[in-house]
């Protein structure tokens, strides 16, 4: 009886739990759209920041959609090619296996570092002062192991039986990778870069050190230019902001925010189910 | 390349004895490491009939048949020894062009493996590698591997749908015709039919018997009944070795090893 009720304890803890956990993300959901709906205005969308906490976001979104444009523009193709050659090219010795360890423990890495290292080496040694390409390219730092994490994974999940038929017929590898393995491979490779796409749009850290100080006033115009971001914006006005209508701001470039993080998180996960469902699955 | 032995040929009435040796093993050794997977390999396979590999399991056939195109050249542990002729041309030469060599030999695997493209483009995937035609062309080479398979008529309607919506079979004669796609003259089975249904083996075995005809077919089977059904040749295999090699009929009715008897009569497995 007392074993009964014991396993009884167990399983009532390991609901709460369940239950916690599941229902934390949500609650943080409706809690930001309830807190920031009343910011939404299209004055907000479509004006820019004035006196601190006053005015719109407009150059925050443009800013936060170049950064991670530009970002990703550098990073997919390089980690795609990366582990195009990683999986497809690299025989399995020690430059291959030190690569491999460190492109598995560099995802996750503490952005504040990347964000250290884009300022000192990026913004102030290679003078491209705090810049959407400063920017964009620490940004890519940040987004590279996972894109080629996922962008091999989606590689060695293409069935050995494709590259077969394919070299039997004649094909080079290269030509095999480029109309098999590739176009099988491209919607988890796609996957995997609108997950860093997330990642990067999020980032404070790196964007603070390296992009801009997050109130610019302007979209950016040139690579060089400053730019600010969402993330950056929310972090100021709610530590830095004094007033009630700012604080309803940071919330509603949150809400912003999450809005567009999730439209990536949304294609990602589409883009897998119809995937597997074409691969026949 | 035509073949003058047996363009309007009566399979009944056709000697194997009389065919040309299209593919010729000549002492060739093949190991994995260090396992030594063939061993000593001297057979010569004719053309325009149909050649079977037996053997029980891990005996080398798939190895044996993949050394004619030169598939086992992606395993990066595998060495190799002697030489293999095909019309003369010994393939292992070190200046051989194994992408040509692959053009000129078609290969049919285990499990049906079109790629996930849609049918037309299945079969359209090695005339466009090698530019072989466009437009129209291409259309009628698909048209024409597709009826050299015998699928042309049940998925004429539906070219553009994707491969895995048909049947097993279906999938299995997408990959012949993708193998007849690039004009071949040797195509290699690997025991095609093991996973398909009864009917589908049927039609299946019935497409091999017509494609001699065309083409020089080797192809490695499980299934005594299937070898005895469509080959003319027959070898029989055992660790690397090949035992015996001869008439399909001889082989099953008059066997010279004691290995071989014991392997048709299923005495071991
Ligand atoms: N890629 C490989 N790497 C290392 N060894 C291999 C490889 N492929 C096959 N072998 C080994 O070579 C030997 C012959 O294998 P093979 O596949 O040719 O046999 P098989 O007669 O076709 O067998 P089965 O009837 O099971 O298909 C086996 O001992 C097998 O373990
Ligand atoms: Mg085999």
């Amino acid at each position: 009886m007392k074993e009964a009720q014991k396993e009884k304890a167990v399983r009532g803890l390991l609901y709460v739990t369940v239950g916690l956990s599941i229902v934390i993300l949500p609650i943080i959901v409706v809690w930001v759209i309830a807190n920031g709906v009343g910011a939404i205005s299209l004055g907000f969308l479509t004006g820019r920041p004035y006196r601190f906490e006053y005015g719109g976001i407009f150059p925050q979104i443009m800013g936060s959609i170049y950064l991670v444009s530009l970002c990703t523009l550098f990073g997919a193709p390089l980690g795609i090619a990366s582990a195009i050659y990683l999986s497809e090219y690299a025989s399995d010795n020690v430059v291959t296996r030190t690569v491999r360890f460190f492109t598995e423990t560099l995802a996750g890495m503490p952005s504040i570092v990347i964000g250290l290292f884009g300022l000192e080496f990026l913004v102030y040694y290679l003078k491209l002062k705090t810049s959407l390409l400063a920017g964009a390219i620490s940004l890519s730092f940040m987004m590279l192991p996972w894109t080629i994490r996922a962008s091999e994974e989606a590689i060695n999940v293409v069935p050995k039986e494709y590259r077969e038929a394919s070299l039997a017929m004649g094909a080079t590898k290269w030509q095999t990778i480029l109309r098999v393995v590739l176009p099988a491979a491209i919607p988890g490779i796609m996957t995997g870069v609108l997950l860093g796409m997330g990642k990067a749009i999020g980032e404070t850290a790196v964007v603070w050190l390296t992009a801009g100080s997050g109130l610019e006033a302007f979209v950016p115009r040139t690579l060089k230019s400053p730019t600010g971001s969402l993330p950056m914006y929310i972090y100021l006005i709610a530590t830095q902001g004094h007033t009630a209508e700012g604080l309803q701001n940071a919330f509603g470039a949150s809400l912003v925010l999450l809005v567009m993080f999730l439209a990536m998180s949304v294609s990602a996960l589409f883009i897998r189910n119809h995937y597997l469902r074409r691969l026949g699955s | 390349m035509s073949n003058t032995y047996m363009i309007n040929g009566d399979a009944a009435a056709f000697s194997p004895r009389l065919a040309l040796d299209k593919v010729v093993f000549k002492g060739f050794n093949l190991w994995y490491g260090d396992n030594h997977v063939l061993k000593d390999i001297d057979i010569a396979i004719k053309s325009n009939v149909v050649t079977a590999f037996m053997g029980p399991s891990g005996c080398g056939k798939s190895t044996l048949l993949r050394s004619i195109d030169r598939m086992n050249d992606i395993i990066p542990s595998c060495k190799t020894e002697g030489d293999v002729y095909i019309d003369g041309r010994n393939i292992y030469e070190p200046d051989e062009d194994v992408y040509e060599l692959r053009k000129t030999v078609g290969m049919v695997f285990q499990k049906p493996n079109p790629f996930p493209m849609s049918i037309y483009d299945n079969i359209a995937y090695g005339p466009r590698l090698h530019k072989m035609a466009s437009g129209e062309g291409l259309d009628k080479i698909v048209e024409e591997s597709l009826r050299g398979a015998v699928l042309w008529d049940e998925v004429k309607d539906r070219l553009q749908e994707n491969a895995f919506g048909l049947s097993g079979g279906q999938q299995q004669r997408v990959c012949i015709a993708r193998a007849l796609s690039i004009n071949p003259d040797i195509i290699l089975m690997d025991e095609p039919c093991s996973a398909l249904d009864p009917i589908a083996t049927i039609k299946i075995e019935a497409l091999m018997r017509e494609l001699k005809d065309k083409y020089t077919v080797v192809l490695v089977t499980h299934n005594l009944q299937q070898a005895a059904r469509v080959s003319e040749m027959t070898a029989f295999m055992y660790i690397g070795e090949i035992i015996e090699f001869g008439a399909t009929s001889d082989v099953f009715e008059n066997p010279q090893n004691e290995l071989t008897e014991n392997y048709i009569t299923g005495r071991f497995g």
